[in-house]
């Protein structure tokens, strides 16, 4: 009997060796006269174990990890392909505290299927939502969205039902659903993950959202940096083609719904979503003003539902099991699950799918047991390169919108780095300005030019003796006043956030005595 | 460098001819040349105008916005760095100092011997595996100088 093992192809797993471990499987297998089917599955999200193997035994998932090339003779020796024992061995994944404690809707199927069989996406629950989505009208569709308390997973937070109710309400011949997967921030990659190991799911949520607002046209513009997101997308396109969930007659409903990969060229500001539109009409990626909002007047001019792929990919789960199911997690006005991604100097670093709520230091402890380094923990910084840079005591904090923004941080895409008490705040702070004036589209001149002096009056406080501070603080403050009050978009709008943070928690790193 | 490089001017043309019926052709068309090519010339910018019916400026703007586009050709292997602050926590600034020694040029510059063409990256979605660098198109995850040099050494190996 062929024994099946399983092995992620995620970019992750890949990146630390899973490809030479697949092929180390399978010669070794051959060499043993065993009959051995390699299948390669999304990750799991637990990263500092991967590349990690896993077999079927009675029923179960058996897994081991970090599995090197050279520890391969070695599993099979200790008879892993039956369960048996060997120091990697970490038995059953689900079991692992990890992922236990996860309230896994979103990235429920990923590690576990096949991302481009539409037969194993169909047999662990996929599709379902989309057969009742249906068989609704699309006020009931927009409703159970809106019931759900669905906000965009992106950044911005914005309610996703309310977008949808706009684009559905607005006549036009033409409509477009749009899936933002310019997943610019560091420290985020849960966009990545749901592309490479469960593709399915998000296009599933675009043809409902297509559905609910008459669109017939899709997009998911996605970045240059995910060459295994590109393949498995349009893989999974084809598939779905072939067996009518996508194209000119879906599912025998007579509706139809186009979608096409555009990817980009390497421009963070395309992640902001006019001048993503920008981008997909072929230009350079200026931001737009707003009003009109994309919802009346987006791609090409017509209305367009645009929403980032955690946000998309968590609309099977709510049409599924209904909005009210969904809202049953989350606090206050967070509803839901939100994939919390787990990064920089950490020794557990993975995916982490929680109800919001759950407090910062449990994530970084309790989930990523510290830092990697071992040393003291000294800051981390929430919501990518525009969120704030948080010290430890703030660390109580739950993860929820508004509880961050009270504190003048941002939620963002939900990715957290950590860094040890080997960080120079005010060199985290130059870079902040750096990486505005580097991606800046230069439509506003606070965000244009307002970050190289930035970076310039950052260097001047360093340099200068600290009587003599005074002065250039007034002015990066002044700065960062006309930053976030001149700017269209959330680039120069928000990069002061990571500066006045870092001034306001770690004045010594900027040579200040006490916090200015 | 000012040397001129030669190109194929048929296969920007068939490249933008095959594409240009798409709604918001130009960036499918510079993202095919760039991967067919290697860069995109910038004498092609009127060859593009033409076929799209746009203005050179309008060309040469969307040209010069994106990062990835490459005006000169790549040396023989690209590496990619990240330099964003994920990799910056797990010690990703010594790192790119190390490839930059290692390689023998700066960031966004090919080496003299034509070999190693260095660009910074601002996140490759590997934060969880940091520090992350991409060579010769295979992404390589918690990288240190040692890994880097002998993933380097491999592709010398492979291809000399």
């Amino acid at each position: 009997m062929t024994t099946r093992v399983y092995l992620p192809c995620d970019s992750g797993a890949r990146s630390l060796g899973a490809d030479a471990v697949a092929n180390a499987i399978a010669v070794e297998a051959r060499q043993r006269g065993l009959a051995v089917e390699v299948i390669r599955t999304g990750s799991r999200g637990l990263y500092w174990l991967e590349p990690m193997i896993e077999v079927e035994k009675s029923g179960d998932r058996l897994a081991y990890g970090p599995v090197t090339v050279a520890e391969v003779g070695g599993l099979f020796d200790a008879d892993f392909l039956h369960g048996g024992n060997h120091k990697l061995a970490l038995g059953v994944p689900g079991e692992v505290p990890y992922l236990k404690r996860q309230e896994r809707l979103t990235f429920a199927r990923i590690g576990i299927t096949d991302p481009v069989s539409v037969d194993d996406y169909i047999e662990h629950g996929g599709y379902r939502a989309l057969e009742r989505a249906l068989a609704l009208s699309p006020e009931q569709i927009v409703e159970e969205i809106t019931v759900s308390g669905l906000r965009g997973r992106g950044g911005a937070g914005f309610p996703a039902g309310i977008k949808w109710r706009t684009t559905l309400q607005t006549n036009a011949p033409q409509k477009y659903v749009i899936a933002n997967a310019d997943e610019g921030d560091s420290g985020t990659f849960a966009d990545r993950m749901i592309m490479e190991g469960d593709p399915f799911v998000l296009i599933e949520g675009m043809t409902i959202a297509a559905i609910a607002v008459g669109a017939t046209q899709g997009y998911i513009y996605l970045r240059s940096e995910y060459p295994d997101s590109l393949r498995m997308l349009e893989t999974a396109i084809n598939a779905a083609m072939v067996r009518n969930y996508l194209g000119e007659n879906l599912c025998g409903s007579g509706k139809r719904f186009m979608l096409e990969v555009r990817v980009g060229a390497g421009a963070y500001i395309c992640g902001e979503e006019t001048a993503m539109l920008e981008s997909l009409e072929g230009k350079r990626g200026m931001v737009r003003f707003k009003p009109p909002v994309p919802a009346i007047s987006g791609l090409f001019g017509r209305p367009s539902v645009i929403n980032n792929v955690v946000t998309l990919a968590s609309v099977p789960i709510i049409l599924e099991r209904g909005g009210a199911f969904y809202k049953d997690f989350g606090m206050g006005r967070s509803r839901g699950t939100v994939p919390i991604q787990l990064a920089g100097n950490v020794k557990r670093p993975g995916l982490i799918e929680k109800a919001f709520g759950v407090s910062l230091r449990e994530i970084i402890y309790d989930y990523g047991g510290g830092t990697a380094s071992g040393r003291p923990l000294r800051a981390v910084q929430i919501g990518g390169p525009l969120g704030a840079y948080f010290p430890e005591p703030l660390l109580d904090l739950p993860f929820d919108y508004e509880a961050i923004a009270a504190q003048g941080g941002l939620l963002g895409h939900g990715g957290i780095v950590v860094f040890d008490d080997s960080v120079d705040l005010a060199r985290q702070a130059r870079y902040a300005m750096e990486f505005c004036a580097l991606e800046s589209c230069g439509k506003c001149t606070p965000c244009r030019i307002g970050s190289i002096r930035g970076m310039e009056v950052i260097d001047r406080i360093l340099a200068v003796r600290n009587g003599e501070k005074a002065g250039e603080l007034e002015l990066l403050r002044d700065l960062c006043d006309t930053m976030t009050a001149g700017s269209l978009c959330a680039l120069g709008g928000l990069t002061p956030l990571p500066v006045v943070s870092a001034l306001k928690h770690f004045p010594q790193d900027f040579g200040l005595s006490a916090s200015p | 460098m000012n040397q001129q490089h030669s190109w194929d001017r048929t296969v920007v043309e068939s490249i933008a001819h095959g594409l240009k019926d798409k709604p918001g052709a130009l960036m499918p068309i510079l993202r095919r040349i760039q991967d067919e090519l290697g860069w995109v010339p910038r004498d092609s910018v009127p060859v593009l105008a033409e076929i799209l019916n746009l203005s050179r400026a309008e060309v040469h703007g969307v040209l010069s916005f994106y990062h990835d586009f490459r005006h000169e050709p790549p040396g023989r292997f690209v590496v990619k760095v990240c330099r964003a602050e994920s990799c910056q926590a797990m010690g990703g600034v010594a790192l790119a100092e190390h490839v930059r020694h290692r390689l023998g040029c700066e960031f966004g510059a090919t080496s003299a011997d034509g070999e190693f063409t260095l660009e910074p990256v601002y996140c490759l979605g590997n934060c969880a595996c940091s520090p992350a660098v991409v060579v010769n198109g295979v992404l390589l995850g918690r990288v240190t100088p040692e890994r880097f040099d002998a993933a380097v050494a491999a592709l010398n190996g492979n291809n000399r």
